[in-house]
């Protein structure tokens, strides 16, 4: 019973912090229209700063600092925002498909430079013994369920937090420049800033969201940054319902329920020879899964609620 | 020096091959196609189907390579335009007439990759595998440069296919109904020509010359499932360099890109060769927009 | 009374399906006739146009081209039926050269291009010199006539211009009606869209006067000049186009 429990505040963990990058997506793409490709390229920019903040000294790595976590969390939101603006500036203000070539582009080189530049990353080993929150509270159960305390109040928080931007002037305007740029530019709104907005802040959803997965499980390597989860989070963000903070966060759950059952599904009724496929497997059916959400419910399981401010329920304020 | 250049264009071919259908697609269909590598992919690995079917590449006058290869690219084109011919059919073709967003697009053709590469896993296992097993012989050319018996092939063939492919743009009528099309798909059907049918081709000639450059690409360097998705990035990349609405401007960025990254690879270390094109990118992007061949907006 | 050659009989339609900008509109085209379509702005003569040529959806209603049903086809197939368009904007394609945008013009021909080509430089002999200048780089006389031009090339027997003269100076207008009237007479019927009423009326033999996506008034083009409920419509009340 415990085992089953103590697995349930796994998952739950898990799937709390990959609903940050879903809500992270959510921002650039339900807010503003904005396709980031490279949402994995974040998370580990995310991981790797916190790594490198929080970390004990490695005598063939960087890092070593053995700040606080928070601040390491709040390194890891600051630099993602940093390559953010790096990739976004030059390619939102043109076309928004220069965006998903940029982003692809900048997780590319992210992942090179964690696989090859071992001097500061360690290359494949990874940066390992990053400090745990709350370790020494208790058994490893107890850790984990203060930590699961903490991932389910940064996800309400940035909930929240969206759910108020949604309704506010900024994300009135947000929504009239992704709907109509031409009548938005025509009110003198920048959308070029807007949208870099977004798209930064969107990023740096990500890069807490691993940091949070580094800290957690208390290790980064390159293999955590493979291009299948900017695609997991694709899917999670469609199948909950895009422009849909419920949404995103209700799709991950679904989503990574159905990634972590699966595996075990396939490796117990596949035959021996196909069961070591069992991952490459998983990866073409949730691929499927993307494919047939578009063609057929594109607006995912919780369609995009339509928004009307308070005030203008209310008959409107000076705005 | 020499052999960078060499390297560089070598490397340039597949790239050149592969930016062309993404140019194409691009501007006839609207949007960057993300699956374009794995098309190469594809088109490489139905080639050794044929080959492991057949027993051997062959061997003409010496070459690593006879007429099974070049049945066997037949074949590859085949295949690979009905791969692309299908899942346009079924995907990518649905969502545009559903009306659906560049985005929609460009996240189903990650998708679509995606299950390309892996289904290639799944069915030749991840690790390399080549047409012939042995060592190419490699010719000494001036400047102290080498190269191998293979990758004067890719040259000729790459040069033979540009040149056609030039001829076939600029003389042929479905050709400047392409370009038409690019352009201007509303004036287009005005002057009568069926957009869905140059759609049809637009796909054809992308996965033709895919199914080619994989097929080269295996011949020159072996396979194993990543190599076209590795070949993505310099193909977006020479596509921007080059500037998007020019196809004349891909091929250039691509040898660019390809020289770019040889010299990385020389002076720098191998593993960063995919690095170079995104600050091809980004730099691009910065001062010159529109890239070299493009036009302003 | 012969067959129209142009037919167009309560149309309805629109951009999108639930917001009609046509709300029955009849229009015809007799062989040989300039006709004109007026109306203030968002009236719907574009949008009119548009549906004909099959790139606007139709709710109801029908487009007949000699007698034949033609709602809702295919734009691709019309030229090869006959049926020549001339878009406002975007009316030719500016990275191609004239002569590539010509040649483009008559890949739908059934006549020999090379023939047909000659008639068009007859016709417009400017384009003569301008012929290896891509298209962008005209002005916007000169690439009226390329656009023109092209539409003639496939041998239309039914021409129709959105808003020939937007954009054009007085005197360049003055020249391009000019040419509508040469080519009407070599036996093609034209319908024009139009703001410029006069200039339009000037050449027509009849007009019409849409509103809201209705038909308001119909006649002769004289009678369209000179009425005061037309010169209302446009100009305010106690005006006339002509007096």
């Amino acid at each position: 019973m415990m085992d089953i429990f103590s697995y349930v505040v796994f998952f739950l963990i898990i799937a709390g912090i990959f609903s940050l990058s879903t809500l992270g997506l959510n921002m650039q793409w339900g807010f503003s229209g904005l396709l980031s490709v490279g949402i994995v390229g974040f998370f580990g920019v995310g991981a790797y700063t916190t790594a490198f903040i929080t970390g004990p000294h490695y005598t063939d790595g960087f890092g070593g600092f053995g700040l606080p976590i928070p601040i390491g969390l709040v390194g890891a939101m600051l630099t993602s925002g940093l390559f953010a603006l790096v990739v976004g500036f030059p390619t939102i203000r043109l076309r928004h498909d220069f965006l998903a070539i940029g982003t692809f582009g900048i997780a590319t080189c992210i992942h090179l430079l964690a696989m090859n530049w071992r001097s500061v990353t360690r290359g494949f080993d990874g940066l390992h013994s990053l400090p745990k929150p709350f370790a020494g509270a208790g058994s490893p159960l107890v850790v984990n369920m203060l930590f699961l305390a903490l991932v389910v109040l940064i996800v309400g928080a940035v909930y929240w937090a969206m759910q108020r931007m949604l309704r506010s002037p900024w994300g009135r305007v947000q929504r009239a420049i992704r709907e109509d740029e031409q009548a938005a530019g025509a009110l003198g709104k920048n959308a070029f800033s807007y949208r870099l907005q977004s798209f930064v802040l969107g990023s740096m959803l990500m890069g807490l969201s691993g940091a949070l997965y580094a800290q957690f499980t208390g290790y980064i390597s390159p293999q955590d940054m493979l291009p299948i989860f900017t695609f997991q989070v694709f899917v999670m963000l469609i199948v909950g319902g895009s422009g849909n903070n419920r949404g995103a966060i209700v799709g991950t759950v679904a989503i990574w329920a159905l990634w972590t059952v699966s595996e075990t599904i396939l490796v117990n009724i596949l035959p021996p020879i196909m069961a070591r496929q069992a991952s490459t497997i998983r990866v073409v059916m949730v691929g499927f899964i993307l494919v047939v959400m578009l063609l057929y419910r594109p607006q995912g399981l919780i369609p995009e609620e339509r928004v009307v401010s308070p005030e203008a329920r209310l008959g409107g304020r000076k705005d | 020096m020499m052999q960078v250049i060499v390297d560089g264009l070598v490397a340039a071919s597949f790239v050149s091959l592969g930016v062309v259908g993404v140019s194409l697609i691009y501007n006839i269909l609207n949007f960057p196609s993300f699956a374009q590598g794995d098309y190469l992919t594809i088109g490489g690995y139905m080639s050794l189907i044929v080959v492991l079917l057949l027993g051997t590449a062959g061997s003409i006058m010496g070459l690593q390579f006879g007429w099974p290869l070049i049945l066997a690219a037949f074949c590859a084109i085949l295949l690979t335009g009905l791969i692309a011919e299908l899942l346009d059919r079924t995907i990518f073709g649905t969502l545009r007439r559903g009306g659906s967003s560049r985005i929609t697009l460009i996240m189903a053709s990650f998708g679509v990759a995606l299950m390309l590469r892996n289904l290639i896993v799944i069915f030749f296992g991840p690790d390399p595998t080549y047409y012939v097993f042995a060592i190419q012989p490699a010719l000494h050319l001036w400047g102290g440069a080498r190269i191998t018996q293979n990758e004067i092939v890719v040259l000729a063939v790459t040069v033979v296919l540009v040149m056609g492919l030039h001829l076939f743009l600029t003389r042929t009528k479905l050709g400047k109904s392409m370009r038409a099309v690019s352009e201007n798909p509303s004036l287009a059907r005005v002057n009568g020509i069926d957009v869905d049918n140059v759609i049809r081709w637009t796909w054809f000639i992308g996965s033709f010359l895919a199914a080619i450059a994989g097929t080269l690409f295996g011949l020159a360097n072996g396979l194993q499932p990543y190599f076209g998705f590795e070949l993505l990035l310099p193909m977006f990349a020479a596509l921007i360099v080059g500037g998007v609405t020019n196809i004349y401007g891909a091929i250039l960025g691509a040898v660019l890109i390809g020289i770019a990254e040889s010299l990385t690879v020389k002076f720098l270390a191998a593993e960063y060769r995919q690095a170079v094109s995104f600050i091809a990118v980004i730099l691009v992007l910065m001062v010159r927009p529109q890239g070299l061949l493009g036009e302003k907006e | 009374m012969s067959q129209p050659d142009l037919q167009v009989q309560d149309l309805v339609g629109g951009y999108v399906p639930d917001v009609p900008i046509l709300r029955g509109v009849s229009v015809e085209v007799y062989p040989g006739e300039i006709v004109t379509v007026l109306g203030p702005n968002g009236a719907g003569k574009s949008t009119m146009i548009k549906a004909i040529a099959g790139l606007v959806g139709v709710t109801s209603g029908k487009v007949l081209l000699h007698g034949q049903d033609i709602t809702g086809r295919k734009t691709h197939t019309l030229i090869r039926e006959g049926l020549a368009y001339v878009p406002q904007v975007g009316n030719v394609f500016v990275r191609l050269s004239v002569a590539e945008n010509l040649e483009l013009g008559g890949f739908a021909a059934r006549t020999n291009p090379a023939e047909r080509l000659k008639q068009i430089l007859a016709l417009f002999p400017d384009l003569q010199r301008l012929k290896h200048l891509a298209a962008g780089k005209l002005s916007g006389g000169q690439r009226q006539m390329v656009a023109v031009g092209r539409a003639l090339m496939a041998a239309p027997k039914v021409l129709m211009l959105d808003e020939p003269s937007a954009g054009l100076s007085p005197k360049l207008t003055e020249v391009l009606f000019g040419k509508l009237l040469e080519i009407r007479a070599t036996g093609i019927s034209i319908l024009i869209v139009e703001q410029n009423a006069k200039a339009a009326l000037a050449i027509s033999d009849r007009g019409y006067v849409l509103a809201e996506g209705q038909g308001r008034f119909a006649g002769p083009a004289q009678e369209l000049l000179h009425s005061p409920e037309v010169g209302a419509l446009y100009l305010g009340a106690g005006s006339r186009l002509a007096s």
